[in-house]
C-alpha cells in the first residue's frame, strides 16, 4: 500500500520534512484544493504587469531620446511596433559586441535596464520556487505549474521577459480553482500573451486604421494581420492540433481577434488609435484595428461586432468537445503516464463536458481514478519537478536570487523560457537523456553538500517514499560515506527522478 | 547478409555502449571515416530570406522590405543570391562545398511547428505515425563503431530509437566527484532505463575530457564542440545540432540576419575543428517548413510550406543551387500563399546520406523514410 508515496510524489511535489498525508491520502489531496492560495505570501510583493509594461515603455522612449541626442543630425527611421533592438531575440548568437565607448550614455542606460530585467526575472522565479517549496498544498501548486505550461509564454522574447512571471501570477494562479473558460479569457487578454504571440500588433487589412493609411507604403508596411495567436489558441490552448480546423479557420479567427491589444504599447502609426484608453499594459479593444464584417469559423457564422466577436468564438472554444478531450488528455498524461489510459481520458473528458470545464471537478476526478494510483512510478520528472522536490527534501528555507534561475538553466528548463508556445514536453523522452541525468547528479551533490551532514538520509528516504523505497536505493544510501553523500544519492535515486 | 552485431561482440568495455535493444544490422562492411551532421532549424526558417530568388520577377514585390538585404548579397547564379550574413557559406559555395536545394519540403503540408518537426525528425508522412527517428534508423545501417550524438541536453526525436545515442551539452555545474559517480552507477545497475543512459553519460564524459565551462553558449562554440566529438578516435560519426529562433513572425530582417550569422559561425567552427575530416563530412541543414512568400503586416512572415535545404562539407558536390523553380507569381504559389515544394526533402536526404555512407540507395530510403513515394533518387549530391 504505497498510496502515501504516490500522493506525496506523483500528485504532490515531494515530501517536506515531517510531511505526512495521514491515513487517507485521497482526502489529503482533496483538502489541498481548498487550501490553495492564489497569492501566497512569497508572491505578494511581485510587480503587476501594468507596472512592468509602463517601465518597458518608459525605457524604450528614453532610449530613443538618448539615441536622438547622440545623433542629432540623423533622422530616426520609422520603427515597427513594438520596437525590438536587433538581435535581442536571436538565441543563436550573443549580443553584438558593443562598439561605443564605455561611458556612452545610451549603452549605460541599456545595460542598466538589462540588469534590472535580470533582477526582476530572478526575483519572480525565486518567488515561484519558494511558493512551491514551502506550500502546504503541493498538489495545487503542481496544477498551477501545469496550467502555466499549457498556456505557455516564453520570456526569450524581449517584451515578454519581464512579464512572464506576472502572467502566471495574474492570469493563471487566480483561476486554478475556477473554470477553464475564465482562465482562457484571462490568458488571451493578458499583455504577456498578446505580445508574445504578436496579437497586440495585428491589424485588420480593412480596419479603419488600414483604410486611413490608404496606399502610403511607409505606413501600410507595418499594418497587417498576424495569425500567430489565433493559430495557437486553436492548436495549443483549446481544440488541439489536427482536430479539424483549417487554415481558413485560423485566418478568419485572426481577423475576428483584430483589435484585441494592449494600452500604452503602440508606437508609430497606430499609437494614437490605441493606448489612450487605459493604463499601460491593460487589455484594450481598439476598434480602429478591427477587421469589420461577419466571420466564418469552424463552420459557423459569427456576426458579432467589435470585441464581442472574438469573445464569442473563445466562449465557443472554451467548452468545445475537442477542448474537453485535449485538456483531458494532457491532465491524464501528467498524472497517469506518457501514454494516458484511454479510460481515464474518457472519464476526464466526460467530466469536463458535464461541468463546462470546472477545474476542481477535474482534479477530483483525477484523485478518484485508479489509473492515477498505479503502483511504481509512471512519469520521469522534468527538471523543474526534480529541483522543487529536491529542495523540499532538504528543507530549503531561503534561496540566493540567482540560485533557481541558474539551476534551471543548467538542467535545461529555464523557467518561463520554453522557447515555444507549446511549452515544455510532458513525456519521458524530453528529459531522460544521459547528459540530463549527469547534470542532476552534479546538482544533487552540490545541494547535498550544503546540508552539512545535518540530514539523516535513511530517515528522510523512508519519509519521502513510505512503503515505496527500493532495496537498491536503501542500500546505496545506507552505504554512503557521509550523510551528505547519502542525501545526494537520495536525490538522484531512481524513485526520486520519477514519480 | 544481415548479422546481429551483438552476437559478434565479445563482452567487455565496448559492450557497455550497447543498448539492450540495440540490435544493429550491419549493411555496410567496415567502419567509416565519413561524418554526417544534421543541423535542424526549429521554427520554420524562411528559405526565401536565406537563398533569395532575386531573379524571379515577383520576388521584390512580394518581399517588400525583406528583399532589401539582398541588394549587396553575393549572387550564386543568375537566379539566386545568398544572404550577406553568411560570408563563410559563400566561401564554401565558391569552393564547391556548398549545395543549396530550393523549394524543398518534407511530406508534411500543414503549418504546425510541432507536427512539422515531428515529421521532419521521424521521417514519417504524418505526425506521430513513427515512434523513432530517421537518424536512429540510419545508425542501424552503419557499422557498430559509428556512434550517434546529439549536441543537446537530451536526445531529440530524430535520434531517438532502439540504438542508444549519447547527448552532450556543455555544463557549468561543477563536476560530480568520482566516488559519487561510481555509487550512482551501482545504484542504477538494475534500472532498465537509467542504466544505459548512465553508461552513455559516463562514456561521453570520458571522451570530452576537460570540456565544460561556458563553451557552447554561442553557436561557434557548439560547432567547435561538435567537431571535437566527431573527430575523437572512437567518437561519433553521426551528430545532430539543434538550433532555434527561426520563427520570424515579426522584425524578421534583424532577427534572421542574426540567426544566419550564428549558423554561419557554427559551420565555420565545425569546419575548422574537423580539420582534415572536413573532406569526409556531409552537413545537412533543414527546417520543418518554410514561410509565406509575402511579408506579413509586422515585418515578418507567417508559417508556409517550401523552404531551402543546405548540403555543406568537403564531401558535397557543391557550388550550385539545385531547384525545379516553381516561381513566385500568385498563380504558382501553394495554396495561394507559400513557395510550392518541387523537391522532396526526404528524397534529398536519403540520396545524399546513402551515397555518403556507400549504402544501397533503395534499402536506405526504405529504412529512413518508409513511406517515401518517389522511387527515383537524386544524383550528384555527394562525392562517392
Amino acid at each position: 500500500m504505497a498510496d502515501k508515496s504516490i500522493a506525496l510524489n506523483r500528485f504532490g511535489l515531494g515530501a517536506r520534512p515531517a510531511e505526512d498525508p495521514g491515513a487517507d491520502p485521497r482526502a489529503w489531496l482533496d483538502q489541498q484544493l481548498g487550501r490553495y492560495a492564489a497569492v501566497p505570501a512569497m508572491l505578494a510583493g511581485q510587480p503587476a504587469s501594468g507596472t512592468l509594461v509602463a517601465q518597458f515603455v518608459d525605457y524604450r522612449e528614453r532610449l530613443a531620446q538618448l539615441k536622438k541626442a547622440a545623433a542629432p543630425a540623423a533622422a530616426a527611421p520609422p520603427a515597427a511596433m513594438p520596437a525590438r533592438p536587433a538581435g535581442a531575440m536571436a538565441p543563436m548568437v550573443a549580443q553584438p559586441p558593443v562598439v561605443q565607448a564605455a561611458d556612452d550614455p545610451t549603452e549605460t542606460f541599456r545595460k542598466q535596464f538589462g540588469q534590472q530585467s535580470r533582477e526582476l526575472y530572478n526575483g519572480a522565479v525565486t518567488a515561484r520556487a519558494l511558493a512551491a517549496i514551502q506550500s502546504p498544498a503541493p498538489f495545487a501548486e503542481r496544477l498551477a505549474h501545469f496550467w502555466a505550461n499549457h498556456f505557455a509564454v516564453s520570456g526569450d522574447k524581449m517584451e515578454v521577459t519581464n512579464l512572464a512571471g506576472a502572467f502566471e501570477f495574474e492570469a493563471i494562479r487566480p483561476h486554478v480553482m475556477g473554470s477553464f473558460r475564465d482562465m482562457l479569457f484571462a490568458v488571451e487578454r493578458h499583455p504577456a500573451m498578446l505580445l508574445f504571440l504578436d496579437q497586440a500588433v495585428s491589424v485588420g487589412p480593412n480596419s479603419p486604421l488600414a483604410v486611413r493609411a490608404g496606399n502610403r507604403p511607409n505606413v501600410r508596411r507595418n499594418l497587417g494581420l498576424n495569425e500567430n495567436l489565433a493559430r495557437e489558441i486553436l492548436e495549443l490552448h483549446t481544440l488541439g492540433v489536427r482536430t479539424g480546423y483549417s487554415q481558413a479557420d485560423v485566418t478568419e479567427f485572426a481577423r475576428a481577434l483584430t483589435g484585441w491589444t494592449i494600452a500604452g504599447f503602440g508606437r508609430g502609426p497606430a499609437a494614437k488609435f490605441v493606448g489612450g484608453t487605459g493604463r499601460p499594459g491593460d487589455f484594450v479593444y481598439a476598434d480602429a484595428l478591427h477587421e469589420p464584417g461577419t466571420r466564418t469559423i469552424l463552420g459557423k457564422s459569427w456576426a458579432q461586432t467589435g470585441e464581442a466577436q472574438a469573445a464569442a468564438v473563445l466562449d465557443h472554444l472554451a467548452t468545445h468537445p475537442a477542448t474537453a478531450r485535449h485538456v483531458a488528455t494532457k491532465l491524464a498524461r501528467h498524472f497517469a503516464g506518457d501514454d494516458p489510459p484511454p479510460k481515464l481520458v474518457a472519464r476526464l473528458e466526460a467530466n469536463f463536458r458535464k461541468t463546462g470545464g470546472d477545474l476542481p471537478s477535474l482534479y477530483r476526478t483525477l484523485i478518484a481514478s485508479p489509473e492515477c494510483w498505479a503502483p511504481g512510478t509512471v512519469k520521469f520528472k522534468s527538471p523543474w519537478e526534480w529541483s522543487i522536490s529536491a529542495m523540499r527534501a532538504v528543507g530549503t528555507q531561503q534561496l540566493q536570487p540567482n540560485a533557481v534561475p541558474g539551476l534551471m538553466y543548467q538542467l535545461g528548463q529555464p523557467v518561463w523560457k520554453p522557447g515555444s508556445p507549446a511549452g515544455w514536453d510532458d513525456v519521458t523522452g524530453a528529459w531522460a537523456g544521459p547528459d540530463a541525468v549527469l547534470r542532476r547528479v552534479e546538482a544533487a551533490e552540490r545541494m547535498a553538500q550544503r546540508t552539512r551532514d545535518q540530514i539523516d538520509p535513511r530517515a528522510r528516504a523512508a519519509e519521502m517514499f513510505p512503503e515505496a523505497l527500493s532495496p537498491a536505493t536503501a542500500q546505496a544510501i545506507a552505504r554512503a560515506e557521509s550523510n551528505s553523500q547519502g542525501v545526494a544519492l537520495l536525490l538522484v535515486a531512481p524513485e526520486f527522478l520519477r514519480r | 547478409m544481415m548479422l546481429h552485431r551483438r552476437q559478434l561482440l565479445a563482452a567487455g568495455a565496448t559492450a557497455l555502449m550497447l543498448s539492450p535493444l540495440g540490435a544493429r544490422m550491419a549493411f555496410a562492411a567496415a567502419p567509416t571515416e565519413r561524418r554526417f551532421v544534421f543541423i535542424i532549424q526549429r521554427g520554420a526558417a524562411d528559405g526565401l530570406g536565406i537563398v533569395a530568388p532575386v531573379g524571379d520577377p515577383a520576388f521584390a514585390g512580394a518581399r517588400g522590405d525583406l528583399a532589401a538585404d539582398f541588394a549587396s548579397a553575393p549572387k550564386l547564379d543568375g537566379m539566386f543570391a545568398l544572404h550577406p550574413a553568411m560570408a563563410n557559406l559563400a566561401g564554401l559555395y565558391r569552393a564547391q562545398q556548398a549545395l543549396f536545394v530550393h523549394a524543398v519540403a518534407s511530406p508534411y503540408r500543414d503549418r504546425s511547428h510541432f507536427d512539422g518537426q515531428n515529421v521532419l525528425e521521424t521521417g514519417g508522412v504524418s505526425a506521430y505515425q513513427l515512434k523513432d527517428g530517421w537518424m536512429n534508423r540510419l545508425l542501424r545501417l552503419l557499422p557498430e563503431g559509428d556512434k550517434g550524438l546529439a549536441l543537446a541536453a537530451s536526445v531529440p526525436m530524430a535520434l531517438r530509437g532502439t540504438v542508444e545515442v549519447a547527448s552532450y551539452a556543455p555544463s557549468s555545474l561543477p563536476d560530480a566527484s568520482d566516488d559519487l559517480l561510481a555509487r550512482v552507477s551501482a545504484m542504477y545497475a538494475g534500472d532498465k532505463q537509467l542504466n544505459p543512459l548512465w553508461q552513455e553519460a559516463m562514456a561521453t564524459r570520458m571522451l570530452t575530457g576537460d570540456l565544460g565551462g561556458d563553451g557552447g553558449k554561442k553557436a561557434a562554440d557548439t560547432g567547435t564542440l561538435a567537431a571535437k566529438l566527431l573527430s575523437a578516435p572512437g567518437g561519433a560519426r553521426v551528430a545532430m545540432i539543434e538550433t532555434g529562433g527561426w520563427d520570424t513572425h515579426s522584425g524578421q530582417r534583424g532577427r534572421l540576419g542574426n540567426q544566419l550569422k550564428g549558423l554561419d559561425a557554427m559551420v565555420a567552427a565545425l569546419k575548422a575543428g574537423l580539420g582534415p575530416h572536413w573532406d569526409n563530412t556531409l552537413v545537412v541543414v533543414a527546417t520543418e517548413f518554410g514561410r509565406t512568400v509575402k511579408a506579413n503586416g509586422t515585418g515578418g512572415t507567417d508559417h508556409g510550406t517550401g523552404s531551402v535545404a543546405m548540403l555543406l562539407g568537403g564531401a558535397v558536390q557543391g557550388g550550385r543551387v539545385q531547384a525545379d523553380w516553381p516561381g513566385l507569381g500568385d498563380a504558382a504559389l501553394y495554396e495561394g500563399r507559400d513557395l510550392k515544394p518541387t523537391t522532396a526533402l526526404d528524397v534529398l536526404i536519403a540520396s545524399a546520406v546513402s551515397r555518403h555512407f556507400a549504402l544501397a540507395p533503395v534499402r536506405t530510403a526504405k529504412a529512413l523514410f518508409p513511406a517515401m513515394t518517389t522511387a527515383a533518387g537524386m544524383e550528384g549530391l555527394v562525392r562517392g
